[in-house]
């Protein structure tokens, strides 16, 4: 079938993208003093990454990372045949009384969220937890919002938002796929 | 997403390379879970897992039910000695009871070989095999191999030597098709009274003497010398095993490269591995116990909710 596909953000885009989104999180966080930024596999990872490397770069000082496998947290586990494949989760600090930021790549429906923010309580009791997406797509199916949003788009149901990361795909770059039929 | 696996875990015999190596990947970061200060994670919430356990085992029930726990199942242990079986009750009479009380799943160890397929094929549960006499043992075998594969990067080309009671050991056989499976070269080592007749035909090497093992392997499986077999005439005595067949320091030293011990529990210390070995820095028996949890709720996750049409379209990637 076809489907348009159109480039929301390029290379140079996304680095300023994320440059501005570090900047953020750290004002947010009034300084980076008990920061915590905690990465959803896949894309999160390695996007909590970049934004270390610019919080260092600003700040002088390296925030601690984490990384977040939610698949065992997932509310549709159930439903969804073959099981899908589980990642790694590594939280090797302290969240208590911490400032932890989520970051992912897309926030769709919100259920990513909501079973990384059941799977963070089981390490521990933050003072604060905040979201930082790359992309927010709309479409919500549960109270959940981003604090730090690098852009907004408003995809249908249809569409398909992909980001690719250097790292693991080769280019940095955001494409939003929309499929003619679409419902 | 994972291959299938199916309804069922009877035995490494049925399952492919990749459907081994995905349990080992899924296993993998399952063990960071047990470091966590709330060892649990939601998976399996609102799922009964029933322990069925027709023969004596501390350290293969007490896994299953962490692994089962930490993925926030409801367990429930069934021992035989205070069941209805010690009323005469038959097996699939048991876990048909069992059935109507709604569970999702059963861990059965059992005395007789192929008890645990015997089971599968008449429950709709999805059934794990935890030792069917001198058949398989399947979750020791994927611990074993994931203990060999963290250590080695890769079991490709790796050469593991069995030794001791092969003939009785359902976990040598699962090690043998489990290890061959990802690309491992494989010996047995021991008496011939121990060795079963045609071993040769599993595609393994036969070393009479432990020099020779111990020379030609880069990790060696320590089997349980069961001691009722000396009454039964396998062995002379136990202190000759020891000297013939027995895994100590003075034997590891003259071999060329280090080698990794594995041990499937419980060990007779002094009979075929000594303290000094069992406890010494190329040991990973322990290191094989915390395995043994996380393959296990690896094998729990994958399993969990699989219906028998799954494993149908699982049969046809087998063998």
């Amino acid at each position: 079938m076809p489907t348009a596909s159109t480039i929301v953000l390029n290379a140079r885009a996304l680095e300023r993208t994320v440059a501005r989104m570090a900047d953020e999180i750290v004002e947010r966080a009034d300084g980076t003093d008990g920061l915590v930024l905690v990465g959803i596999q896949r894309r999160g990872v390695q996007l909590a990454d970049r934004l270390a490397t610019v919080i260092h770069s600003r700040e002088q000082v390296s925030v601690p990372r984490g990384s977040l496998d939610i698949t065992l947290y997932r509310d549709d586990l159930q439903t969804v045949g073959p099981r899908p494949i589980v990642g790694k989760t590594e939280l090797p600090w302290e969240i208590d009384g911490k400032t932890v930021c989520i970051v992912d790549d897309v926030l769709y429906t919100g259920r990513t969220i909501r079973a990384a923010l059941d799977e963070l309580a089981d390490f521990g009791r933050p003072a604060r937890i905040m979201l930082a997406v790359l992309i927010d797509r709309g479409g919500r199916e549960l109270p959940i919002h981003a604090d730090v949003v690098g852009r907004l788009i408003d995809v249908p149901r249809g569409g398909r938002v992909d980001v690719g990361v250097m790292e693991l795909d080769g280019r940095d770059e955001v494409t939003l796929a929309i499929t003619a039929d679409a419902e | 997403m994972t291959a299938p696996l199916g309804k069922d875990l009877l035995g490494l015999e049925y399952l492919s390379a990749e459907q081994i190596t995905m349990i080992l990947d899924t296993a993998e970061p399952l063990r960071e879970i047990s470091e966590r200060a709330i060892k649990k994670v939601p998976t399996l919430r609102g799922a009964t897992v029933v322990n069925l356990f027709f023969e004596a085992s501390t350290r293969t029930r007490i896994s299953f039910e962490f692994a089962e726990k930490r993925m926030s199942a409801d367990t429930v242990n069934v021992a035989t000695a205070s069941s209805s079986v010690s009323k005469g009750e038959t097996l699939v009479d048991t876990a048909k009871n069992l059935e109507a009380m709604r569970i999702d799943m059963v861990v059965i160890r059992h005395a007789s070989s192929g008890a645990a397929r015997f089971l599968a094929e008449r429950i709709e549960s999805n059934v794990i095999n935890a030792g069917d006499g001198t058949h398989e043992h399947p979750t020791q075998g994927l611990l074993d191999l994931l203990t060999l594969r963290q250590r080695f990067g890769t079991l490709a080309g790796k050469r593991i030597c069995i030794c001791g009671d092969v003939l009785h050991s359902r976990v040598a056989r699962s090690n043998i098709w489990g290890l061959t499976k990802l690309g491992a070269e494989v010996a047995v080592c021991g008496p011939r009274s121990l060795l079963p007749n045609a071993i040769e035909d599993f595609g393994v090497q036969v070393f009479e003497r432990i020099e020779q093992a111990i020379e030609w392997a880069d990790a060696l499986n320590v089997l349980r010398l069961q001691l009722e077999r000396m009454t039964a005439g396998y062995i002379p005595s136990l202190r000759e095993y020891n000297r013939v067949f027995g895994v100590t320091r003075e034997r590891l030293d003259r071999a060329p490269r280090d080698l990794l011990i594995l041990h499937p529990g419980p060990m007779n210390r002094g009979v075929e591995i000594d303290s000094e070995v069992a406890d010494g820095p190329h040991s990973v028996i322990l290191d094989q116990v915390t395995n043994g949890v996380a393959v296990r709720m690896a094998v729990l996750y994958l399993l969990a909710g699989n219906t028998p049409a799954l494993a149908d379209a699982a049969k046809g990637g087998d063998r």
